[in-house]
C-alpha cells in the first residue's frame, strides 16, 4: 500500500522552534518545461520564495519543435523538504515533469568546467600532468598559461581545481549539472 | 468561429465567451482601447472602484459567493501595483480571479516609460500563472486559458498583461472555451486504492474527527452535500476551519464549531485527542495547528486535498488522497455504503460523551455586561436578527473577524467572505460590494472593525454610485484590538501605537458618502438600531460602539499545543503577561 507513509517527524513550522530536522541529502531533480519567457525565473523564484537551496542548475532547450527546456537542479533538504520542492515544481502551470533522479537511483550526471591557470616551469609541468591524469583537454594555452576543459562528475571537478590552487589557478567555469536516468526509458 | 477583431475586442469577446457579466475595475491610460469596447457593449457591467485593491477584493467576495471566477481590469503601473495585494490574498485562499493589466506598448517595455512595471515579474509570485502578450496571435488563447487556469484544479489569481499595441492591433479571434492546450491538467480523481484505506483506517476509529476546509467550498455544493451525507453516514464530529465555515450547517448535531488559534475548546481538544482525523479540503495551516510536534500525537491522519503539494507540507500524514473533495467524498461514501463496516459503536459512544463534557465547559461564554455593547454580544444580536434571511457576511482581518467566526452561525457554503491566509485588513468592505453585486436582493453585511474598515474607506462611494446596499457593521473599539491584545499577551501591555486617536465620527462619514449612518453605544439601543440598519435599502455604516480591552478567547498562545489553550474565564488580566513563553513571543 504505497498510499500509507511510514511516519517520519514533523517539519518546522511557525509553531516549533525545536531544530529536529532529518538529516539533509542532495538530490537532483530533472525538470521538463515549456520554453517559454519567465519560466526560469518562475522555477527560480519558487526556490527563493519558499527558502529551498539550488547548489546547481543548468537549462536549455532540448525539444526545438515542442519548445521543451529541460532544467536540471541539484537541491540539498530534508527528504520531506525534497519532496516539498518535487510537489511546489509539479504545480507551476509551465512544468510537464518533475522528476527525482536520486530517488530512481539509476542516473548519470556530468559537469563541464573551463579552468585556467597561469604558471611557469614546475608548475606549468606539473598542471600539465595532472590534467592528463585527469583526462582534461587543453583548448587554449599561452607561454605562461592554459585552459583545461574537464567533463565529469561534480567532484572530479572539485577535486581537480583544488589540486590547481597552488599550481597557478586563475578562474573556473563551470556549466553545472546536467543529468539523465540509464537505460532505455525517458523521464 | 473565427472572427477579425482588435485585441481590444478580443478581451471583451472573451469575457463574454466565457460568461462574465461584471467586471471590476479602474480606467488608465493603458486599458482606454478595452475601455472603449465597454463602452459600446451592454452584456458586461462594468463596477467603477476607487482603488485598484478595492477592485480585486470586490472579485474575491463576488467569486467566493457564487463560485464564478471574479474579473478584474486595471491599467498598467500603479493599477497593477494596486492590485498586488489582492492578487496574494486569492492565492493565499484559492479564489478564482481573472485579471487584465494594460502594460505600455511593447517598443516602450524596459524604457522605464510612464506608468510601466514589470508587472508579470512583480505578480509571478503572487498568481497560480501569468503572461505578458506580446503577440495578438496569442491574445484569444491566453485569455481562455487564463480562465480555465484561474477555475480549475485549485482555484487562484491569474493575471493577463496586454501591452497597449496589442489592444490596437488585429488579428483571429476564436472561441478556446472548454480546450486544454497545456501541460497543465490538474488531476480531480482520488486514487481508489488510498480511499479504500481511508474508509478502512475510519470505520476502525474509536475517537474520529472530521476537519474540513475552504476546499470543501471551492469544490462546490456537490462537495458539501457529499461532506453533509458522510457525517450523517458516520456519526462523526465535524470541526472547520475559518475558510471553511457553512459547508457544514452551525446547526447541525455534528458541529463542533471552529478550531485552531481561536477555535472552540470542544474541536480544538477533539483534534488533540482523537484517533483517527479525516482532513478535508484544509491545509494544516499553522493557525490550525499550533505547535507542530504536539499537533494530535496519537491519530493516524488522512488528507484529501486536489494540490498535491499541501500533502506532508506541514504534518506528516498516513493516507493522502490527492483529488477533487467532491469525486473522493462521493467515492468514500460508496466504498463506505459497499462495505457496511461494523464500527465500534460503544467506543464512539463514549467519544461523544467526552466531546459534551467539553461542549459543557461553554468556551465562547462571555460576561454580559448592562451598560456596554460587548463584542460578542453585537454579534450574537446581528445573528440572531439577520437569521433566516437571504444574507451573506464579510469580515475584515482582527478581533471582529474572530468574533464573527465564533459566534455568527453559518448554514450554508459560499455565505462567508474573509481574508484566511493573508489577513488583509480592508478586505471586507469592497468584498462585500462584490458579493452584493452579485446577489442584488440579499442581505450583505461587512463585521467589520475600526481600523481594518478604513483601510478601504473610500469603497463607500463605489457601494452608493452602484446602489448596491452594502451594511457595514464596525466593531468600534478605537483599537486596532487584536494588535493591542498581542500586545497585553507579549509586550508587557505597552499599548505601542495600536490605538487611534482620531477616528472620524462614522455617522457623519456616512452623511458625507451619501448612505446612511447609524450609531449605537448602548446594548438596550442595539437591536432597533441593527432592524433599522436591515430596513434601510441603502449603503449603512453602523458604529457600533464596543467595549475597548475585551479580549478574544479562547485562544492558543503561540507556542502552545491544542490541549493548552486560554479560556476566557479562567485568565487574569494580570496572568495574561505571563502566558507566552520566551520560544512563543517570536512566532507570528
Amino acid at each position: 500500500m504505497n498510499a500509507i507513509n511510514t511516519p517520519k517527524q514533523q517539519p518546522q513550522s511557525a509553531y516549533f522552534l525545536a531544530e529536529t530536522s532529518n538529516a539533509v541529502e542532495s538530490h537532483t531533480l530533472s525538470v521538463l518545461v515549456d520554453n517559454e519567457p519567465g519560466v526560469l525565473a518562475r522555477v527560480i523564484g519558487l526556490f527563493s520564495g519558499r527558502g529551498y537551496n539550488i547548489d546547481s542548475l543548468t537549462v536549455s532547450e532540448v525539444e526545438h519543435e515542442k519548445h521543451l527546456s529541460r532544467i536540471t537542479i541539484v537541491t540539498t533538504a530534508t527528504p520531506m523538504v525534497i519532496e516539498q520542492i518535487r510537489n511546489q515544481l509539479g504545480r507551476l502551470v509551465p512544468v510537464h515533469r518533475v522528476v527525482d533522479l536520486s530517488l530512481e537511483g539509476r542516473a548519470v550526471e556530468r559537469e563541464l568546467a573551463l579552468i585556467k591557470v597561469r604558471g611557469t616551469g614546475d608548475h606549468r609541468v606539473e598542471s600539465l600532468r595532472l590534467a592528463e591524469a585527469f583526462r582534461a583537454r587543453v583548448i587554449d594555452a599561452t607561454t605562461e598559461s592554459f585552459i583545461f576543459e574537464l567533463t565529469g562528475k561534480g567532484d572530479k571537478i572539485d577535486q581537480f581545481v583544488t589540486l590547481m590552487v597552488p599550481l597557478g589557478l586563475v578562474e573556473v567555469s563551470r556549466t553545472g549539472v546536467a543529468a539523465i536516468s540509464r537505460g532505455a526509458d525517458a523521464m | 468561429m473565427t472572427r477579425q477583431m482588435t485585441g481590444a475586442e478580443m478581451v471583451v469577446q472573451a469575457l463574454i465567451d466565457q460568461g462574465v457579466e461584471h467586471l471590476f475595475g479602474y480606467p488608465g491610460g493603458a486599458v482606454l482601447p478595452i475601455y472603449d469596447e465597454l463602452f459600446q457593449q451592454d452584456k458586461i457591467q462594468h463596477i467603477l472602484v476607487r482603488h485598484e485593491q478595492g477592485a480585486g477584493h470586490a472579485a474575491e467576495g463576488y467569486a467566493r459567493s457564487t463560485g464564478k471566477p471574479g474579473v478584474v481590469l486595471v491599467t498598467s503601473g500603479p493599477g497593477a501595483t494596486n492590485m498586488v495585494t489582492a492578487l496574494t490574498d486569492a492565492l493565499m485562499d484559492s479564489i478564482p480571479l481573472v485579471c487584465i493589466t494594460g502594460q505600455v506598448p511593447t517598443h516602450l517595455i524596459g524604457n522605464d516609460a510612464f506608468q510601466e512595471c514589470d508587472t508579470v515579474g512583480i505578480t509571478r509570485p503572487c498568481t497560480k500563472h501569468n503572461w505578458l502578450v506580446k503577440r495578438i496571435e496569442d491574445l484569444p488563447r491566453v485569455l481562455h486559458e487564463a480562465f480555465r487556469i484561474a477555475t480549475t484544479g485549485r482555484p487562484g489569481p491569474v493575471v493577463v498583461d496586454i501591452p497597449k499595441d496589442i489592444q490596437f492591433k488585429s488579428g483571429t479571434y476564436e472561441n478556446f472555451k472548454g480546450s486544454r492546450q497545456t501541460a497543465y491538467q490538474p488531476r480531480t480523481k482520488g486514487d481508489e486504492g488510498a480511499i479504500r484505506e481511508a474508509v478502512r483506517l475510519m470505520s476502525g476509529a474509536k475517537r474520529p474527527i472530521l476537519y474540513s476546509g475552504g476546499g470543501v467550498i471551492n469544490s462546490g455544493p456537490d462537495a458539501t452535500r457529499l461532506l453533509r451525507q458522510l457525517v450523517s453516514l458516520t456519526n462523526f464530529p465535524i470541526t472547520s476551519t475559518l475558510m471553511g465555515l457553512g459547508a457544514y450547517p452551525a446547526s447541525g448535531a455534528n458541529w463542533m464549531g471552529m478550531l485552531g488559534m481561536h477555535g472552540t475548546y470542544e474541536a480544538n481538544l477533539a483534534m488533540h485527542d482523537c484517533d483517527v482525523m479525516v482532513c478535508i479540503g484544509a491545509r494544516f495551516d499553522d493557525r490550525i495547528t499550533g505547535r507542530t510536534d504536539a499537533f494530535s500525537p496519537g491519530s493516524k491522519k488522512i488528507h484529501i486535498d486536489i494540490d498535491p503539494s499541501s500533502i506532508n507540507k506541514n504534518i506528516r500524514v498516513d493516507v493522502p488522497v490527492v483529488g477533487d473533495i467532491a469525486e473522493v467524498l462521493a467515492g468514500m461514501i460508496r466504498i463506505w455504503n459497499e462495505a457496511h463496516p461494523k464500527v465500534d459503536a460503544s467506543a464512539l459512544t463514549g467519544w461523544w460523551k467526552t466531546i459534551n463534557q467539553w461542549r459543557a465547559r461553554k468556551c465562547l461564554s462571555y460576561k454580559p455586561n448592562r451598560d456596554v455593547i460587548m463584542p460578542q454580544y453585537a454579534i450574537e444580536r446581528l445573528y440572531a436578527l439577520t437569521k433566516g434571511r437571504n444574507s451573506y457576511i464579510t469580515t475584515e482581518v482582527g478581533q471582529h473577524q474572530m468574533w464573527a467566526a465564533q459566534y455568527y452561525g453559518f448554514e450554508e457554503p459560499n455565505r462567508w467572505m474573509t481574508s484566511g491566509g493573508l489577513g488583509t485588513m480592508g478586505y471586507g468592505l469592497p468584498a462585500a460590494i462584490g458579493v452584493q453585486v452579485a446577489h442584488r436582493d440579499a442581505l450583505v453585511a461587512c463585521i467589520a472593525g475600526d481600523a481594518s474598515v478604513l483601510m478601504n474607506m473610500q469603497e463607500m462611494s463605489t457601494a452608493v454610485q452602484h446602489d448596491l446596499p452594502v451594511k457595514i457593521f464596525i466593531l468600534n473599539n478605537q483599537y486596532m484590538g487584536m494588535v493591542r491584545q498581542w500586545q497585553q499577551l507579549l509586550h508587557g501591555n505597552r499599548l505601542s501605537h495600536s490605538y487611534t486617536e482620531a477616528l472620524p465620527d462614522f455617522v457623519k462619514l456616512a452623511d458625507a458618502y451619501g448612505c446612511v449612518g447609524i450609531r449605537a453605544e448602548k446594548p438596550d439601543e442595539l437591536d432597533d438600531a441593527i432592524g433599522e440598519m436591515i430596513a434601510v435599502k441603502r449603503p449603512v455604516l453602523f458604529d457600533c460602539r464596543v467595549a475597548n480591552l475585551a479580549n478574544c478567547f479562547p485562544m492558543i498562545p503561540s507556542g502552545k499545543a491544542h490541549n493548552e489553550m486560554l479560556l476566557a474565564d479562567d485568565i487574569s488580566d494580570a496572568d495574561l503577561g505571563r502566558a507566552i513563553s520566551k520560544e512563543g513571543k517570536v512566532l507570528v
